[in-house]
């Protein structure tokens, strides 16, 4: 049941994680590889909110959640839209070297040091017991159910609102949106911004659960073979693509060797890229526009 | 362009030489005596400086060879260079193999694992290729992470310096000639490769793969060359890492030095081998700079716990400013500032005529 629950979160992260690398992905067609950075910058915001709005923890998650959605659009804006026309690769690079930068930055502002922003807010995490004998943390729980509404909120969002749709035209066909209207930097800096928001949501609630750090750029780049495996331009993949990745992790953790923690989300994806390059629910012709 | 006047090449053979005139060949000579007279006037700080950038000069070198030149992306680098490392210390502890043996086996090692990393090159392109060199990084991380826990050496594994018959190579100064060596070796490799059928082929696959295939191009076997040959100089210098420094440990082979090869490439200017050694000598030089920038402040001691982020902030910015402004890099810079005083009086090239 402990395993059963293990996976559900993990899985849960990697799928909040993983969205903010498709929705990027299937707009603009960049690999954000700053992904787990900016998280991580979103994350610490929660930091300087919680001190601003002492004891008002859920105005202080809020104000840190738009602020994370801010940068992400300043991210484009400053940034990314220079890198549009571009080739592909010089965009990545670009974004590899934006996360060198945040990395610097964030140490600079909030020290290296590891920091419980659930401390600050005054917010207990206590653990919940559940029916069958496996215990949740109530940031889990959260966490779990926050992933569930982002993905029916972006759902329903691309499916139904207008700026969905403009969404996902101009992922399919960036010059006929734009000769119908659309306006492609708006809708890029739109995806970079919810990306950034829903990752950051990801990194506030593992900093709640288990405390803040430089490490967790690396859980941001566990969850890039979530979505890959997934398929890149599909949100339902990279659900998928979590459970995947999340129940190797912990089965392998559980069963064979804790070391292997940091290794198996790539392995699945190096097995992935092998045999379906594209990912289980990915568009075939992809391929070959990179 | 021609660089001296009434100078014509009139054989394919002249056309492709590496050193074309008197003046290059005198001031090649020049600048090889300088560098041979360097370590008996520099700094201890000054030599480890140079040693530094020698062995960074292979790794980025044979990074431009694949990136640069056949347009495969890499970002497992760091993986290769600790594979190299890796071989060495393993060799060392476990047979006390000599010199001559771990370098050549590490360079083995590096070519099989070329054949790895280039596999999904087959069917993979630019970004799912990049991504599949990260993950391959991270296996290769772990494996050596593996080896130091299960055999008890958790901090790290001390390599003894290797000796030439009797003759312990522990001098920094004779390593300077080592790896001077080493470095000249690589680039003279590099560009004779470059100027080959091989040569050729790369910059055709890099430029279309499609037509280089339609022209009769193998191109699987030259992607898998461009990797093996790419990853076995990799892996060397990953050797001469761990001999030099006399230590291998897995921390310090981050995904940040695979990402600093990257920018050698970058920083350098994509497709040119003089790029890749001018990268190499800025990356390595780029964190001491910082460091005495900050130095110079009114108040050194309040920073000193600040220069590693600095270090990290200045270095992507760095390279987000390259990428947004000088794409071409400092050999681009270079070439601007030659062909103002090639062309002087005159500002800009003749339009038509050879290039």
């Amino acid at each position: 049941m402990q395993l059963a629950v293990n996976i559900l979160v993990l899985a849960s992260i990697y799928a909040l994680i993983g969205c903010g690398y498709v929705l990027i992905y299937r707009t603009s067609r960049v690999l954000n590889l700053a992904h787990g950075e900016l998280m991580m910058v979103a994350a610490y915001l929660l930091l300087t909110t919680a001190s601003l709005f002492s004891g008002h923890p859920l105005t202080a998650f809020v104000a840190s959640a738009l602020l994370g959605l801010v940068v992400g659009v300043a991210v484009y804006v400053v940034l990314m839209r220079k890198m549009t026309g571009e080739r592909v690769l010089a965009a990545v690079l670009a974004t590899v070297a934006l996360g060198i930068l945040l990395r610097g930055i964030v140490v600079l502002i909030w020290s290296a040091q590891q920091q419980y922003p659930g401390q600050a807010l005054g917010w207990p995490n206590p653990a919940l017991e559940l029916p069958g004998g496996g215990r949740i943390s109530v940031a889990a729980a959260t966490l779990v159910l926050t992933t569930a509404a982002v993905y029916a909120s972006l759902f329903a969002f691309l499916r139904y609102t207008r700026w969905g749709i403009r969404m996902r035209a101009a992922g399919q066909n960036p010059l006929l949106a734009a000769q119908r209207g659309i306006r492609l930097h708006g809708v890029y800096a739109l995806a970079w911004g919810l990306s950034t928001f829903t990752g950051g949501l990801a990194g506030r609630l593992i900093a709640l659960d288990s405390g803040l750090e430089q490490t967790m750029v690396v859980i941001g780049l566990k969850a890039l073979p979530a979505a890959l495996v997934g398929g890149l331009d599909s949100l339902v993949g990279a659900i998928v693509g979590a459970l995947i990745v999340a129940g190797a992790e912990v089965l392998l953790i559980h069963y064979v060797n804790p070391l292997l923690a940091d290794v198996v989300p790539f392995l699945v994806l190096i097995a992935m890229l092998m045999v379906r390059p594209w990912g289980l629910f990915g568009t075939r012709e992809e391929l070959d526009r990179v | 362009m021609p660089f001296a006047s009434g100078y014509f090449r009139t054989t394919y053979a002249r056309d492709i030489r590496l050193v074309d005139t008197r003046t290059q060949v005198a001031s090649l000579a020049v600048f090889v005596a300088l560098l041979a007279a360097f370590p008996f006037f520099a700094s201890a700080f000054l030599l480890d400086l140079a040693n530094q950038f020698f062995l960074a000069s292979i790794g980025a070198v044979a990074l431009m060879l694949l990136t640069g030149y056949a347009g495969q992306v890499s970002l497992g680098h760091a993986g290769l260079l600790a594979a190299g490392a890796f071989t060495v210390g393993i060799l060392v502890k476990e047979v006390n193999a000599p010199f001559w043996v771990t370098v050549p086996a590490a360079a083995a090692v590096g070519a099989l694992l070329g054949v790895v990393f280039g596999l999904p090159s087959l069917r993979l392109r630019g970004l799912y290729l990049a991504v599949s060199t990260l993950a391959l990084y991270f296996v290769v991380a772990y494996v050596g992470s593996e080896y130091e826990t299960q055999r008890g050496f958790s901090t790290g594994i001390v390599v003894d310096p290797p000796a030439i018959g009797t003759f312990p190579v522990d001098d920094p100064r004779v390593w300077y000639f080592v790896l001077f060596a080493a470095a000249a070796a690589t680039v003279v490799l590099c560009l004779n490769l470059l100027r080959a059928r091989s040569g050729r082929a790369w910059r055709a696959i890099r430029d279309h793969e499609t037509v280089a295939e339609a022209l009769g191009i193998n191109v699987p076997a030259y992607k898998l060359a461009a990797f093996v040959i790419s990853s076995a100089l990799t892996a060397v210098a990953g050797a001469l890492f761990a001999d030099y420094r006399g230590f291998v440990s897995v921390e310090a082979f981050s995904l940040f030095l695979s990402i600093q090869y990257v920018a050698m490439v970058i920083i350098g200017g994509m497709g040119s081998i003089l790029g890749a050694v001018l990268g190499a000598a800025f990356v390595t030089l780029f964190p001491y700079a910082i460091e005495a920038l900050i130095a110079s402040l009114p108040t050194p001691e309040r920073y000193a716990n600040l220069v590693f982020a600095v270090n990290y902030a200045a270095f992507g910015l760095v390279m987000v400013l390259f990428l947004l402004f000088e794409p071409e890099g400092l050999v681009g810079i270079w070439r601007r500032v030659r062909d103002w005083f090639l062309l002087w009086p005159f500002r800009r090239r003749p339009l038509s005529g050879t290039k």
